[in-house]
């Protein structure tokens, strides 16, 4: 059964159409791939799945519950989280302290003023397992803005992982990344599969291809072309497109 | 920040100190030829000055109506004793209740605004609060003000102390700081404090990690707009009478510049630090000249230009670097605030 579906968004800001009609489905348990040249609508399609950007047309539905329209905050309240193309860090915090504001247990304390963050073990414990486990062990009490690039990139999946989502929507991870860490990524990425549904926005032909189970392929607002890596590999659309270059 | 062991404290070592020194005040403040009624006067504004931080620093709310909330607890304070009773603390509750009330009906207006139009709406509001302060004659006495509030003794159940002499009024605000400093020292290394924190820095990851980011903000507002009106019925005890200019615009100004200047965005203490600087200048610095706000205004102007971070700021860096002289460099001794 599809987790998250979108049926016929629409969404234009003015009169300026971004996305036209975007159909798409993703399973439970699934890598779901999208690709597209920039400025195709993808980072406004996951800002429409999580809330941002309200659609004019069309339904979300998460889990067969129709979400369009709902805030950022009762969507991911749902189970869905999102790390963004553009780092949005907590820059004077460290690493740790950004993983701990985004686990559960944090946000069911969110309006506790009797207990000190600092030394709460309940938070920091469960907030260095996350940070191991996306290779930052070790930088827990490092200032967010000292990390390098790749600490960061790394640090802000982290956090979009705390919340322990069941779909975890990811745009452009390996932007800015190198060929090594692209490969850290890509293992990273890899030992998610299957643990919870991921969607991941991502122009890194190589990387995208030895992940994903299926991939939609976005433009002019809408899905051009939709399969398996292989499928798609055949796709007569792809091939025209440069999309299909794997440089 | 996560670590340092005095975010976890109930009562820091700085706090000791502070209280200590604060706490001889009284013996040499006239030696040094200052007027004793600015101590009380620093208690006071630093308790304000906190309050609001909590607005600023901490959660990155632009508040430059702040003088409304401080000015209603004043009128509130001085209309309860005349109106309800005459009881110290249920006069203080009637000023800490209205200044949360006036903060929550201007944060339900303001609390999903941004930037600059949430800065021109407390703006607003605070002079909207001001025109009814001088409007309404019958119940603020307008212009000349509400008169004859009585310094109200300090009823324990079993003793109760007289305040109305300076020097004993002073001891009682400095309690009263005492109290208020540890529990705005708590609250802003909660999880609430911390959350407030997060959304200063990227609101939109917080609302991305599943807070209800106007509710937050709409909360913090009331709670400092309630500390802000506490602080205005101290002051109105204090001066035993309350009047419409604490509210007026240049006056909430004033505690904007105190924070920054005294450091605020980086450090817990730093608005207290800029009340100090601020009200021991004026004394100092207007009993030479008549153009002393030429001469803070001057200085404001520099810090802001060259050391935005105020003066808190300045002294952190300056304690790095001396911390960095001496040990070899790592990564801990990395610049960190909070
Ligand atoms: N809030 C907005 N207001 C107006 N235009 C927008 C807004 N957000 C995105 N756009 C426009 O929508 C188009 C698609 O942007 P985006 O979704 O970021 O593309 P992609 O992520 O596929 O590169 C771009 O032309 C962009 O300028
Ligand atoms: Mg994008």
């Amino acid at each position: 059964m599809a987790l998250v579906e979108a049926e016929g968004v629409h969404v234009r800001f003015g009169d300026r159409v971004v996305l036209e009609e975007i159909n798409l489905s993703v399973n439970e348990g699934e890598l779901h791939g999208i690709m597209g040249p920039n400025g195709a609508g993808k980072t406004t399609f996951f800002n429409t799945l999580t809330g941002r950007v309200k659609p004019n047309r069309g339904r979300i539905r998460l889990n067969g519950e129709d979400v369009a329209g709902l805030s950022p905050h009762a969507i991911a309240r749902k189970g869905l989280a999102r790390s963004f193309q553009i780092m949005t860090l907590f820059n004077d915090f460290t690493a740790q302290e950004n993983v701990m504001v985004a686990l559960p247990a944090y946000r069911a304390r969110g309006f506790d003023v009797r207990r000190a963050v600092a030394g709460d073990a309940s938070f920091s414990d469960e907030a260095n397992e996350v940070l191991a486990s996306v290779g930052l062990a070790g930088k827990a009490g490092i200032s967010a803005k000292l990390l390098s690039y790749g600490e960061r990139r790394a640090l802000e999946i982290a956090v979009a992982l705390a919340q322990r989502p069941r779909v975890l929507c990811l745009d452009e991870p390996t932007s800015g990344l190198g060929t090594d860490g692209t490969l850290r990524l890509a293992e990273l990425i890899g030992s998610l599969k299957g643990k919870l549904t991921i969607v991941a926005v991502e122009h890194d032909m190589r990387f995208l291809f030895s992940l994903a189970d299926r991939i939609s392929v976005i433009h002019w607002g809408q899905v051009v072309a939709r399969g398996t890596p292989r499928e798609l590999q055949e796709n007569a659309w792809v091939k025209r497109s440069n999309l299909g270059s794997f440089g | 920040m996560t670590g340092t062991s005095s975010d976890a404290r109930l009562i820091t070592p700085t706090m000791i100190a502070a209280w200590l020194v604060l706490a001889t005040v009284p013996l040499w403040i006239s030696k040094v030829g200052l007027y004793p009624y600015i101590g009380v006067e620093i208690l006071i504004w630093s308790i304000y000055a906190l309050a609001f931080n909590l607005v600023l620093g901490v959660s990155g709310l632009p508040s430059f109506g702040h003088g409304a909330f401080f000015g209603i607890g004043a009128y509130a304070f001085g209309l309860t004793q005349f109106n309800v009773a005459a009881n110290l603390w249920v006069c203080l509750i009637g000023a800490t209740l209205a200044g949360a009330v006036a903060g929550l009906l201007v944060g339900l207006f303001i609390a999903h605004r941004r930037g600059i139009y949430f800065a021109l709406l407390t703006i607003a509001f605070g002079q909207i609060f001001w025109t009814i302060s001088v409007k309404s004659h019958s119940i603020t006495g307008g212009e000349d003000g509400l008169l004859n509030i009585v310094r109200l003794p300090v009823n324990l159940g079993v003793v109760a102390f007289d305040i109305s002499d300076n020097d004993s009024l002073y001891y009682f605000v400095l309690a009263v700081f005492a109290v208020v400093a540890v529990v705005l020292w708590r609250l802003v290394n909660s999880p609430y404090g911390r959350l407030l924190s997060a959304i200063r820095q990227s609101e939109v990851r917080t609302a991305h990690l599943g807070y209800n980011v106007w509710l937050y903000k709409l909360s913090i507002i009331v709670i400092s707009a309630g500390f802000s009106g506490f602080a205005g019925g101290l002051f109105a005890m204090a001066q035993r009478s309350a009047f419409p200019d604490v509210m007026n615009l240049a006056q909430s100004g004033l505690v904007v510049m105190m924070t920054l200047v005294g450091g605020g965005l980086v450090s817990f203490w730093g608005p207290v630090i800029g009340v100090i600087v601020f009200l021991t200048a004026r004394d100092v610095i207007g009993a030479m000249t008549n153009a002393w706000m030429l001469y803070f205004g001057t200085m404001f102007v520099l810090l802001v230009l060259f050391r935005p971070d105020g003066i808190a700021g300045a002294f952190k860096l300056l304690v790095e670097r001396w911390k960095a002289r001496g040990a070899t460099p790592s990564l801990s001794s990395a610049p960190r605030s909070g």
